[in-house]
């Protein structure tokens, strides 16, 4: 395993890239070490904002300097090394979707790009579980991975102006969930109920990064 | 109690930003200009968290349903109480039913402290409005004529009249201008940019294009296209330098996104983010000059101390 390399990002936070790739195992070293700063809530570090492979930890410039900052990350990477690989509790959700239709309207696109039905895209869509990569774009957007390569597609040429909330898109091997109404580039595939982002609960975020999720089709 | 007379093109309230949910995708938002607000309620003896009122591109007015002091700093370029001309950048006490002019000649961002600040409800820990997510602020919206925006107990016992005439003295006003020199930290992406494009990036003159808003400012001059556009998406601060494939460079700002997937030449410091916000859009101009992170910390750290120098009643100290 590379050490992950520390980068200033501005003078008030620094970012701790594991490598320059979308894998679940970079990834969950991106978590793993989120939680660990999250926990040991040291002084003067603000929040740590997962990427793909890459962390973002923010800091307070007016406590302390980079080197402090870069020893402190140092010390939770020697620390994270330490602890045996035992598997970090998982959540996992499961999330109705109303696929096709006025729910999704390029789930026929999806399935002549593939040359499938659109069962069979459906299918390979609900068939996996996936990995919250990350969160970002809007309060509440999950982008998940990895979709089937098969039905990996390529974004719209141009975005809709507006996607309804609760729609489930596809772009490249990735898929998510449009928590509000938003403009949007990915193909829309369905759409679900399921509250995403509620700022009438704590956190508002159904998802986080991190977080396993699959899909489950259901009638209209 | 503040009453909203006219509301201006883009007022809404803003404090020092939504921290601690950004990895839900929730953006920090908070004034574009940081010091401007710091100092607002500095003046009137707030919490530097204390939320006010950020006026946009355009001027306003309001009322004071009691007695209260208000003190307006950014780039105003005048304030009238009951048509009468005050001093900027200074506590000033205002009778019950007064009316508060506000004007924005040439700047861009105004603030508006009131002590005991502005009431709006928090959500997720903050009071700034985020207008495109619809929440925060005065039910997540700029603010509208006739609107009654509560104000919040006085921090401390001090009468208004006690802290009314305090000033920053214009040396410490930060010195706003339509070509504005930047500090940046180079990176993270520099790998993704080749030396020249780096070197005109420090040496040319960009302008602040029309379409900039709270989100981010767009920038116009030598093209910095970067060597290629395979950057996987990651969490970008304030001041992050984004370069889409087309080669304009975008600083982000309040509003941005949490994530971004264009490489990032350089981000501003900390200190400067006052100066890009006041540039501008459709007139101003940015010059960038590298520092290393000791250099743009100190320099933010002095700018906060800035605020040491307000000057009359009270011990300014005390509400850094």
């Amino acid at each position: 395993m590379r050490p992950p390399r520390l980068l200033a990002s501005g003078d008030s936070a620094v970012l701790v890239v594991f490598g320059d790739e979308i894998d679940p195992a970079l990834n969950r070293r991106v978590h793993a070490l989120a939680a660990h700063l999250r926990a040991a809530a040291l002084p003067g570090l603000g929040e740590a904002v997962p990427g793909y492979a890459a962390l973002l930890v923010h800091y307070d410039p007016a406590r302390l300097d980079e080197a402090q900052v870069q020893a402190r990350l140092a010390q939770a990477l020697d620390a994270l090394a330490a602890e045996p690989a035992g598997a970090a509790p998982e959540r996992r959700f499961e999330i109705p979707v109303r696929y096709g239709g006025a729910a999704g309207p390029d789930l026929e696109f999806v399935a002549r790009h593939a040359g499938l039905t659109p069962d069979e895209v459906v299918r390979l869509h609900a068939g996996r579980d996936y990995l919250v990569y990350m969160m970002g774009f809007t309060p509440g957007f999950a982008y998940l991975g990895e979709v089937d390569a098969r039905i990996a597609v390529p974004r719209l040429e141009t975005p809709r102006v507006r996607v309804p909330a609760g729609s489930v898109g596809l772009a490249g091997r990735q898929t998510g969930l449009y928590p509000s109404e938003s403009p949007g580039g990915w193909r829309l595939i369905g759409r679900t109920d399921a509250a995403l982002f509620d700022l009438g609960r704590e956190p508002p975020s159904l998802l986080a990064p991190g977080d396993r999720v699959r899909f489950v089709p259901v009638a209209d | 109690m503040l009453i909203v007379e006219r509301p201006g093109l883009l007022t809404t309230v803003q404090d020092l930003g939504r921290y601690g949910h950004e990895r839900f995708g929730v953006p920090a938002s908070g004034a574009m200009d940081p010091f401007a607000l710091r100092a607002a309620n500095a003046l009137v003896g707030n919490p530097a968290a204390a939320a006010v009122l950020e006026f946009g591109f355009e001027g306003g007015a309001l009322t004071l349903a009691d007695d209260g002091l208000v003190a307006v700093t950014g780039s105003a370029s005048a304030v009238r109480v009951n048509g009468r001309a005050r001093p900027l950048w200074t506590a000033l006490y205002v009778r019950a039913r007064q009316t508060v002019e506000i004007d924005l000649a040439s700047g861009v961002w105004a603030y508006l402290a009131v002590r005991g600040g502005v009431d709006a409800p928090p959500v997720l820990g903050s009071r700034a409005t985020y207008l495109r997510g619809g929440f925060g602020g005065w039910h997540g919206r700029a603010l509208r004529a006739g609107d009654r925006l509560p104000t919040g107990p006085r921090p401390d016992a001090r009468p208004l009249l006690d802290l009314a005439g305090r000033t920053l003295p214009t040396e410490h006003r930060p010195a706003y201008a339509e070509r504005a020199v930047v500090e940046v930290v180079l990176g993270p992406q520099i790998e993704y940019f080749t030396d020249e494009a780096v070197a005109a990036f420090l040496s040319a003159e960009y302008a602040v294009l029309a379409d900039s808003d709270r989100m981010g400012y767009r920038l116009s001059g030598p093209s910095v296209a970067p060597l290629r556009a395979d950057l996987i998406s990651e969490a970008m601060p304030l001041g992050a330098i984004q370069v889409p494939a087309g080669g304009g460079p975008i600083v982000m700002l309040a509003d941005r996104p949490t994530t971004g997937g264009y490489p990032k030449i350089a981000t501003a410091a900390r200190a400067d983010a006052p100066l890009i916000a006041q540039c501008p859009p459709g007139a101003g101009r940015l010059r960038f000059r590298a520092v290393t992170v000791a250099a743009a910390q100190a320099r933010y750290r002095a700018q906060v101390a800035r605020l040491k120098y307000i000057q009359g009643p009270g011990e300014a100290e005390t509400f850094i």
